[in-house]
């Protein structure tokens, strides 16, 4: 198995806060991370780092062997915690915008997953639910050949019923050459798709292992994990 | 989604759900399995967790992996025989656990067992 990334002491300071004080984990390829934690605890700078969007205050990672920068970017797939689409633009227009963006984006993908997601080609963003929202900004998302993708929170404020689409897309895109990492809070609806985890408080990791070999040792789902990791602090 | 038991590992409970499968005649031998990611999909699991699953089913017999073509349950008649004892096994093991639990003795079990199948006590 391949290294996908790889983080060594990873950190990053908002002027004076402390939001990473040193994240340090590995993911191979064909495995799925969960990175939970309570909001606050650093999730989105983790993942706005690796994209390349922020750059970090000490530290360093590479993905697939490279150092972080340009050449980075163009394997990371990145769906941000908010919508990032303009309000006027349809669902065709959304996958012409990733289509002239990005080299790797497979538009045939897109428009079979936005079928799947039972969206329209032309339902305009402002007329959407944030349910939908989210659909569409994970089908843009998950329609580049990339080889890391980020999800931060995908199913926050989604009904049961598109989580459950959304999680049957995040498996159909899984291959055994890509990573993903999913940033959650609501880890019940999700948890047995993951294979490693990561417990993330105060901008540290708490508690990192396989997802199996974690639930057997403490005959505690990823669940109740959380929630006795978490309730003290 | 969240139907599992956490104190057992998920493939086991995956493996577990197809032997009552194979048992109760709803798939039966020579049947093509469900291919990892529809299966994966289906249960909302990783995929490498199926893939655990089919592994661990051919090396106890059970399936067998066609190149190419998917998993197959293995056409021995010897087969639903044997998951019927194992799986009886597997539940009188729980069943004498939990009445040890309660301080019964040997006979008072196997009392119990008696009694209840000769006419039920409810």
């Amino acid at each position: 198995m391949a290294v996908i990334l790889e983080t060594d002491n990873l950190k990053k300071n908002y002027f004076s806060k402390q939001a990473l004080r040193g994240v340090s984990l590995k993911l191979e390829s064909g495995r799925i991370l969960g990175l939970m934690g309570p909001n606050g605890s650093g999730k989105t700078t983790f993942l706005k780092l690796i994209a390349g969007l922020q750059k970090p205050t000490g530290g360093k990672f590479t993905v697939f062997g490279q150092r972080a920068g340009f050449e980075t970017k163009k394997h990371v797939s990145f769906l941000p915690d908010r919508n990032t689409l303009y309000p006027w633009m349809s669902s065709l227009d959304a996958i012409d915008f990733y289509d002239d963006f990005f080299d790797d984006f497979d538009r045939e993908k897109a428009l079979d997953m936005l079928d799947f997601m039972k969206l329209k080609k032309d339902d305009r963003v402002k007329t959407m639910s944030k349910g939908m929202i989210e659909k569409l900004n994970l089908t843009l998302t998950f329609s580049r050949k990339a080889k890391l993708f980020l999800l931060d929170e995908p199913l926050g404020g989604v009904d049961p019923v598109a989580r459950e689409r959304i999680v049957s897309t995040i498996i159909k895109t899984w291959t055994e050459d890509s990573a993903i990492i999913i940033s959650t809070h609501l880890v019940n609806d999700v948890e047995h798709i993951f294979n490693d985890v990561a417990f993330i408080g105060d901008g540290e990791l708490i508690l990192t292992g396989d997802a199996e070999t974690l639930r057997t040792e403490r005959g505690k789902s990823i669940d109740q994990l959380y929630i006795q990791i978490f309730s003290d602090k | 989604m969240s139907e599992f038991d956490p104190n057992i590992p998920i493939y086991i409970q995956i493996m577990n759900g197809i032997k009552q499968d194979i048992v109760s005649g709803k798939v039966r031998p020579g049947d093509r399995l469900s291919s990892v990611r529809e299966l994966a999909e289906a249960l909302s699991v990783n995929p490498n967790t199926v893939q655990r699953v089919y592994q661990e089913l051919e090396r106890e017999g059970i399936s067998e992996t066609r190149r190419g073509t998917g998993t197959y349950i293995l056409e021995t008649p010897e087969l639903i025989p044997r998951l019927k004892a194992e799986m009886a096994k597997s539940i009188l093991r729980k069943f004498i656990d939990g009445m040890r639990s309660l301080g019964l003795s040997n006979r008072d079990i196997a009392s119990a067992i008696d009694k209840e199948i000769a006419g039920g006590t409810n």
